[in-house]
């Protein structure tokens, strides 16, 4: 019997209509875990970098975490991937909400969609019946409105859908797939589901979910819910409300946006507005939420609540998660108002709200400065407001200037030239980032930003605190019950980080000391998305529940693998390479490994490649951040060593480009 | 014909279906307690508990298995609440013909919530931090004797329609071939 998961793929070629249930290798579940960890794996073994992000050879792939299902607190992220038609990477965003645990409930780890269909179809999985509907009734329609409808039809009101909206259809770059009161945004993947032409899938299961050692388990399932009573109670001193509590975080209860509206960008990610944060704003913007929010909801089995029902008067109701409250508002140097109801229409369309606004205030900039004229945008209003209501709408459906917008800032600066790329300024890989642009370089963040695969700076940070704290008291106190830390010289780092002098950044931590303590940031992202955690619980806050020391514990007695935490880290690693390789494998190489220019204005070349040379190194890459034949042998992947090898990839100097076409382009021809 | 007077804990969940974030983790951890061996597996579809969930209109009712019920009912209402509606069966225990809930998937036999016995509390109350769910036990002053009220309710019927004599003419028989 398999534990924690069932044991079982679904298979679907969409081109056929064929659907096979197939067992899986417990091997492999020792060696990648699941979720994350085993869909790099069959990507690696079976997309090759020959096969275009919209060729029908593209897998996109939807995994539930290994321990998704069971008991632990949290544990309900489907990670899906593929390849992204935006980067051009293997793509691998995640989402909370009640679809993966359903799928174990109805039988699979996995669903794994190759070929297109000729026709718009949806999925509809309950236990053992797995059927392809046809979904031509469903064109068009909103993300949520066509999650609601499917379960009408089908008179399931328990089943889970995702969905794509028109975004999808269109082969927006960023199109997102949304599900419950979640949504896996990044690297265009809603995309890849609209090319396929699927506009949904639906899941409900009714299947026992098997624990190994179920005492065992339960008392450490236990453990973790009184922790977070605890720490629900007693928020960290000294840090900003969002990295005072655990959650992901919990953005739709926080009334006090200082921080985010002050630090981040605004616009294209160009305006900083340190005064912006006053009494009567915070007044407004209470009002605003207070009046909209109908309840505070959480996913799966999780008590944290950090996504909300929102009702914009005269929109439907809708489900907002975490950042997307204000992302729309900055760009578009609006109020919370306007960023609660364009919210809402971005959610039914499905696009991601770091890359859509950030698009939209891109175009007007452009126009702004002339790059792009009138002519461009026949019947715009002249309202702010106005303006990005009428560019969404333009973007989902690829109409006019729409259509080279929707593949996001990178690929439209360089369709429409004219100077127009030093206006998409805010990329790493091709994919817009957070609005952040600060003053002085910290060196955690530099490697963080220039190495993350998941080219999300939130998906690699957290649990080290952000800066150093001021008294030395404070720092003590902190690091008292710092029990999540892998090794005690983290907490030596901490106590010895100043905010000025010698022991600041960017020449503190050093070097060596940024490669720790990014590797075990990365590394407890790397986990949960094999596991299926959400980041809001591990990763991503300070002291969280789970950590490098309880982790093994849940997998040995969780899935009954054997696990310790070496053997964890390795596994981390191994999979974390091939992530690597399969990006290696598309011409990734160290001229990718950069945040954007401007990111901070005081930049140290020096330092910034001493950096970068440590931590490949320490990594096991060579200098232009290939994994080398070592490093993999050792974590058992001489296959990728071998294919390395056979393809010339160790001779290469960097200097090839990568290919430039972008996919929809490629697609037309 | 009163009876003695007794103390009596009652044991009750109060459902703050205001505080619900629609977690489901009730409907988890009771599956998972009810399993055999306990905790070993969990199937939400075999829970005693469900929360019946519709997010956009703002719907969340915890509701716990009860009594199962032969047949089903003979109309549904439709309740409105606060500019809510609900099914009348939302806040139904009763495992009944017209519906999958409270029912074993494979067996479709009735499950019972059975409010965690042996443990300090029931699970799904000790899960939901979010404390939709809270038990109160209060002591209430409850009358013994009320069945035996109620049988002589019974009888006294059944003697002005048969008559005393041959309800004591049966009893005797009953006795004698008990103790037979």
């Amino acid at each position: 019997m398999r534990y924690a998961e069932t044991g079982y793929n679904l298979e679907i070629d969409l081109t056929r209509g064929n659907i096979e249930r197939v067992a899986t290798d417990p091997k492999e579940t020792e060696l990648y875990l699941g979720g994350l960890g085993t869909n790099a794996k069959i990507i690696w073994d079976r997309v090759p970098p020959e096969v275009d992000p919209f060729s029908p050879d593209n897998l996109l792939i939807f995994a539930s975490g290994l321990l998704c299902g069971t008991p632990a607190t949290g544990c309900n992220r489907t990670i899906v991937s593929t390849i992204s038609p935006q980067t051009r990477l293997m793509a691998f965003s995640m989402m909370g909400g009640f679809w993966a645990p359903e799928l174990k409930y109805a039988g699979y780890d996995k669903v794994i969609l190759r070929g297109k269909s000729p026709d718009l179809v949806y999925l509809w999985i309950k236990d053992d019946k797995v059927e392809i509907r046809d979904a031509a009734h469903l064109k068009g329609k909103g993300a949520v409105e066509t999650a609601t409808l499917i379960c009408q039809e089908l008179k399931e009101p328990k089943a889970q859908v995702a969905a794509i909206g028109l975004a999808g259809e269109n082969r927006v770059y960023y199109a997102s797939i949304e599900q419950g009161r979640s949504s896996a945004s990044r690297g265009g993947i809603g995309a890849v589901m609209g090319d396929k032409g699927v506009k949904a899938i639906a899941v409900r299961g009714t299947r026992d979910l098997n624990i190994a050692r179920p005492a065992e388990f339960m008392a450490l399932c236990n453990e973790v819910l009184d922790y977070i009573k605890f720490r629900n109670d007693n928020p960290i001193p000294g840090v900003m409300p969002i990295l005072a509590g655990l959650g992901s975080p919990q953005e739709m209860k926080v009334h006090d946006e200082k921080w985010h509206t002050e630090n981040f960008m605004w616009g294209n990610s160009r305006v900083r507005r340190k005064d912006f944060w006053n009494e009567e704003i915070a007044t407004a913007w209470m009002e605003t939420l207070d009046s909209m929010r109908t309840r505070l909801i959480s996913c799966y089995n999780c008590p944290m609540t950090c996504g909300a029902t929102i009702s914009p008067p005269g929109k439907p109701t809708y489900m907002m998660k975490c950042f997307s409250k204000l992302t729309y508002t900055m760009a578009a140097f609006s109020d919370l108002e306007f960023g609660l109801g364009i919210a809402q229409s971005a959610t039914e369309y499905g696009v991601d709200a770091f890359s859509t606004p950030q698009v939209m205030a891109f175009a007007l900039e452009l126009y702004e400065n002339g790059i792009l004229t009138d002519d461009d945008f026949p019947g715009m209003p002249a309202d702010n407001e106005g303006r990005f209501y009428w560019l969404l709408d333009r973007i989902v459906r690829r109409e006019g200037i729409g259509d080279v917008l929707a593949n996001g800032t990178y690929w439209a600066a360089k369709e429409i030239g004219k100077g127009a790329e030093a206006y998409a300024h805010n990329t790493i890989k091709k994919h817009e980032q957070l609005p952040l642009k600060l003053s002085m370089l910290n060196p955690i963040y530099f490697l963080m930003y220039a190495t993350g695969e998941k080219m999300n700076i939130t998906q690699i940070e957290g649990q080290f605190p952000q800066a150093p704290f001021l008294k030395m008291e404070q720092r003590e106190e902190f690091v008292k019950d710092w029990i999540q830390v892998p090794d005690e010289k983290f907490k030596q780092y901490f106590l010895d980080w100043e905010l000025r002098g010698e022991k600041s950044i960017p020449y503190y931590p050093t070097p060596e000391m940024c490669c720790d303590i990014v590797d075990w940031q990365e590394r407890m992202h790397y986990i949960d998305d094999a596991l299926g955690m959400c980041a809001g619980l591990s990763s991503f806050p300070l002291k969280p529940p789970y950590h490098i020391h309880n982790y093994p514990k849940f997998i040995a007695t969780g899935a009954g693998i054997d696990m310790d935490e070496d053997k964890l880290t390795q596994a981390a690693k191994r999979y974390r390479t091939l992530v690597r390789a399969n990006n290696i494998r598309r011409g990734m190489r160290r001229k990718d490994d950069k945040p954007p220019k401007n990111h901070w204005k005081k930049r140290f070349p020096e330092l910034e490649k001493e950096l970068l040379d440590t931590y490949y190194q320490f990594k096991g890459w060579n200098d232009q951040g290939i994994p080398t034949k070592e490093s993999l042998d050792e974590l058992g992947l001489d296959y990728v060593s071998t294919d390395f090898e056979k393809r010339g990839i160790y001779s290469d100097d960097g200097d090839t480009p990568s290919k430039e076409t972008s996919a929809e382009k490629k697609k037309e021809v | 014909m009163s009876g003695e007077k007794k103390m009596k804990i009652i044991k009750t969940i109060k459902i703050d279906a205001d505080k619900c974030n629609g977690c489901r983790a009730c409907e988890m951890i009771c599956s998972a307690f009810h399993a055999m061996p306990k905790y070993s597996s969990n199937n939400p579809a075999r829970a005693r508990i469900r929360v019946v969930r519709h997010p956009l209109e703002d719907i969340y009712v915890p509701v716990y298995a009860g009594e199962a019920a032969g047949a089903e009912c003979a109309g549904r209402d439709k309740y409105v609440i606060d500019g809510k509606q609900y099914d009348e069966c939302a806040f139904c225990r009763a495992p009944c013909p017209s519906r999958d809930d409270f029912k074993e998937p494979d067996s479709g036999l009735p499950l019972k919530c059975d409010m965690c016995e042996g443990e300090d509390e029931p699970l799904c109350v000790k899960w939901c931090i979010t404390d939709a769910l809270v038990l109160e036990e209060r002591e209430e002053e409850v009358e013994e004797e009320a069945t035996q009220e109620e049988l002589a309710i019974g009888l006294e019927s059944l003697a002005d329609k048969h008559g005393l004599q041959k309800i004591i003419d049966a009893v005797a028989r009953m006795s004698k071939a008990k103790k037979g």
